[in-house]
């Protein structure tokens, strides 16, 4: 389709994942007419957001290797979620969390490299 | 000229509320710029063909799963493990379907497809705040719309500039902007800090999500977030139990 150079199992991957990836997110739909969820299951859907985006978070930031736990002040990834944490919770402005939060991190990560 | 007044305004509360979903995503998009970017720079040291790069930000749209995805590919696994590990890291947007399913239920059947498509972290979390406020507007299917068409361009805008950047700075993929995405979600989750029973599910969930990374498949991610959910709901239940009077 790209004519460069995708294979064959390529094509079979991305249409592998696109199909799972958009199967999870419609399946509900069609069916949703037909049930009622259980109103504990209603109440537990406002904890999803947040749920997920922490469980994603906290490993990305305390393990950046993916395997071992870092909690040295040498870690930019902490030094820079700390950040955010901080400049989130005082401005409570979105836009201002990242950018300051990805300079903090880009300062320590480079500081760390000279120094 | 005679303007006819009564179907332009109706018009025009739909075209503002598809912009304000998409200003209101403006964070957001700033947040997924370098992600994209690095994913498309990395493309070709995983050993991923342009194409099969570009399709994933085409037809997945799914930032973690492409990076997951990327990961196995640079290791040699097969496809077909591949497609299983993208279903393991995405089942949590089933999650959000069931949130939005009372929301979406009396749109037509080709809106619920199209938005199904788009329903990645950034725009469920800033369409579900919109949903979920009172304020008697309907129509608000074009803020969701807004959102994540804002969203889908700008993924595969970055994706595209990545893999071009990719070829002359490769060591940019070394840069760290991949910090990109926790600082983008530590600034959605703060607002919902507003509670005992969500503090109780976001440290459930983080301190599971580490004692769980080892699972395989990236289940972790899954076992977490469902760990914080229980976590919320019965903290929420211990509180009122209380408050009524045991």
């Amino acid at each position: 389709m790209f004519g460069t150079g995708i294979q064959l199992s390529e094509i079979y991957m991305v249409a592998g994942m696109a199909a799972v990836t958009f199967g999870i997110r419609y399946i509900l739909f069609p069916v949703s007419g037909r049930m009622q969820f259980p109103r504990l299951f209603e109440k537990g859907l406002s904890y999803v957001p947040p749920a997920v985006l922490t469980a994603i978070i906290v490993p990305s930031v305390l393990m950046p290797d993916g395997k071992t736990l870092d909690l040295n002040l040498d870690n930019p990834y902490l030094i820079g979620a700390i950040a955010a944490c901080i400049i989130g919770g005082v401005f409570k402005n979105l836009l201002l969390t990242i950018v300051l939060s990805m300079a903090v991190f880009l300062g320590v990560q480079w500081f760390f490299a000279v120094g | 000229m005679i303007r006819p007044d009564t179907p332009s305004r109706s018009n025009h509360s739909r075209v503002s509320l598809f912009f304000e979903g998409a200003k209101d995503t403006f964070p957001l998009v700033v947040g997924a710029v370098p992600f994209g970017i690095i994913f498309g720079a990395l493309a070709d040291t995983a050993g991923l063909s342009f194409g099969a790069a570009m399709g994933m930000s085409l037809f997945v749209f799914a930032g973690s799963a492409q990076f997951v995805a990327m990961g196995l590919a640079a290791s040699g696994t097969p496809w077909p493990m591949i497609v299983v590990t993208t279903f393991v890291v995405n089942l949590r947007h089933m999650l959000y379907s069931a949130t939005m399913v009372p929301f979406y239920k009396k749109l037509p059947h080709a809106w619920k497809i199209v938005l199904a498509f788009g329903l990645t972290d950034e725009t469920f979390a800033v369409a579900v705040t919109r949903y979920s406020k009172h304020d008697g507007v309907s129509d608000k299917h074009y803020y969701n719309l807004g959102s994540m068409v804002f969203m889908y361009i700008n993924w595969n805008l970055c994706t595209l500039i990545g893999l071009t950047a990719g070829k002359t700075f490769p060591e940019i993929s070394r840069w760290g902007l991949d910090f990109a995405m926790p600082a983008t979600f530590i600034g959605i989750v703060i607002p919902y800090l507003a509670s005992k029973p969500m503090w109780a599910a976001v440290a459930t969930a983080g301190t599971v999500s580490i004692a769980a990374q080892g699972l395989p498949h990236k289940l972790g991610l899954m076992v977490a977030a469902l760990a914080g959910v229980t976590a919320g709901v019965v903290c929420e239940k211990l509180f009122r139990d209380r408050k009524k009077g045991k």
